[in-house]
């Protein structure tokens, strides 16, 4: 199995790292035909304006959308995030909304300023009991979800970790502890995608 | 139901370099005010270094060149989402505190400012806030990497509009990393006496084959191509300073630097970017810059 993981900024080399200790073989994309023959893709953590802005001049952005318009599964991390959320809060106000599907407000740099990251044990039922030990990096906070999107982890009673249908978003970063847990847990959804559209008849 | 509060810990190593990882293959902007930051912003910068003048305007003025003013920096957070940096003087460690108060994203500890102290760096561990140094050769990455830096920027020579030295201490970083990576176990000891290094670090080093922190690079980069030559030649990501607000059309060059440092292998996108950046800063000549006159040679 092949995941991408999107290569326009940020901290791809350890998004990379972790999904080849899970033994998958780990793509970088950068143009739109670098997406086919993957079972999913990573957005890593890093600027969500300056990767939006990338995204959408060299065409990767509508041909993303395009795919997850067919189920196919991404998980945004941080400014992934971002990319992925129907509204976006801005310290003046709203902020572009790139790809979405993620029916989520979120706002930017919501749990402050660098000197305020941190990082944290946070509880993830689905991979409970042991505690998932993640980064947060001027993290963007989920202000509210829709009733399609699944609680699967959180911070202090707020969602930080959600799901809907193939989509999968954290505020936080898992590439940056040594835990496998969420990377293997979101493999497993592209592997069920692969799955899938080996099954359907060629058309 | 009463549920506990997560414990949450700041200012760890992870949280300090964990920012450097997400502003890799970016563009980090020097900006004097608010309005150049949102310009930077705009043209998809990763980060903004908040300064009163941009180091070709210190070159030019003389004097002692100190932090921003405090209401540049609080200025410049106001108007952009993206993580603001502020330069410090070297040993300058209240100048640190307060951009640290003043909730900058990460100081650089920068010889492009006079240096306050002669003989001492600032004790970075001391800090919530990270710390980017300067840094002309792998003894030097590593001293400041031992201080508590969570990122290296090699030093090029600031304001100039000139790669070449950008480029002589990028290579003498990578080339340094190669002769220790093909050192067998026995002669770490020797080389981290020689480059003046923590003998633990060189070790590092040897492990992951690079810096233990993100390496980006600085001082002289002023066009798409010099920005797409430090990328291939193997930085992390690029410091422009004078050479975006000290140009003719600073909105076009800045987006054009970004684009170039994305698509760093493709020519043709380079090519197409540069045609519409106008005129490139005027550069400088190393042979004409008095040896006093050179920023490089500041931090020890």
């Amino acid at each position: 199995m092949r995941i991408g993981v999107l290569a326009i900024q940020g901290d791809v080399r350890e998004h990379r790292r972790h999904l080849e200790r899970l033994g998958v073989a780990a793509l970088e994309v950068r143009r739109p035909a670098e997406l086919s023959g993957l079972a999913g893709l990573i957005m890593p953590g890093g600027e969500s304006s300056t990767i939006g802005m990338l995204m959408t001049e060299s065409g990767l952005l509508d041909a993303l959308h395009a795919k997850m318009a067919e189920g196919f599964p991404v998980y945004g991390t941080c400014a992934g995030m971002i990319l992925l959320a129907n509204h976006v809060q801005g310290a003046r106000g709203a902020s572009p909304t790139w790809l979405g599907g993620l029916d989520v407000t979120v706002a930017r740099n919501a749990y402050g300023r660098q000197v305020q990251s941190f990082e944290a044990d946070i509880s993830v039922s689905a991979l409970a009991p042991e505690p998932v030990h993640v980064v947060f990096i001027r993290a963007p906070r989920i202000l509210s979800a829709g009733s399609a999107v699944r609680v699967l982890g959180e911070l202090d009673g707020e969602p930080v970790l959600v799901e809907q249908g193939t989509i999968l978003a954290s505020s936080f970063h898992p590439e940056l502890t040594d835990d496998l847990r969420i990377h293997r847990y979101f493999a497993a959804k592209a592997l069920r995608f692969q799955e899938e559209v080996a099954a359907q008849p060629a058309r | 139901m009463a549920q506990q509060r997560n414990q949450r810990e700041q200012g760890t190593a992870g949280v300090k370099t964990g920012l450097a990882e997400m502003l890799k293959g970016g563009v980090i902007m020097d900006v004097t005010t608010p309005e150049q930051a949102v310009i930077a912003e705009q043209a998809g910068a990763v980060a903004v270094m908040a300064l009163e003048r941009v180091p070709a305007d210190i070159r030019a003025a003389g004097g002692v060149a100190r932090m921003a003013h405090p209401a540049i920096v609080k200025a410049i957070n106001a108007a952009v989402e993206i993580p603001v940096m502020a330069k410090a003087r070297i040993g300058h460690f209240v100048e640190a505190q307060v951009l640290e108060a003043l909730e900058v994203d990460y100081v650089d500890e920068s010889e492009v400012l006079t240096p306050a102290d002669e003989q001492y760096h600032i004790d970075k561990w001391n800090f919530n806030v990270p710390f980017v140094c300067g840094a002309r050769n792998l003894g030097e990455a590593l001293r400041r990497i031992a201080e508590g830096a969570a990122m290296i920027r090699t030093k090029g020579e600031p304001g100039t509009g000139n790669v070449v030295e950008a480029v002589r201490h990028l290579r003498t970083v990578l080339g340094e990393i190669r002769r220790v990576t093909a050192a067998p176990a026995e002669e770490l000891g020797t080389l981290a006496k020689e480059f003046g290094a923590p003998l633990e670090l060189v070790r590092r080093v040897r492990e992951m084959g690079r810096l233990p922190v993100v390496h980006f690079v600085a001082g002289g980069i002023a066009t798409p191509a010099d920005a797409a030559l430090m990328m291939q030649l193997g930085a992390d990501g690029i410091f422009v300073g004078s050479g975006i607000f000290k140009s003719q059309n600073p909105a076009a060059m800045a987006r054009a630097i970004v684009r170039a440092t994305l698509h760093y292998n493709d020519p043709a996108v380079i090519a197409e970017v540069s045609e519409s950046v106008g005129q490139a800063m005027a550069g400088l000549e190393m042979s004409t810059l008095a040896q006093s006159d050179r920023m490089q040679e500041r931090g020890w």
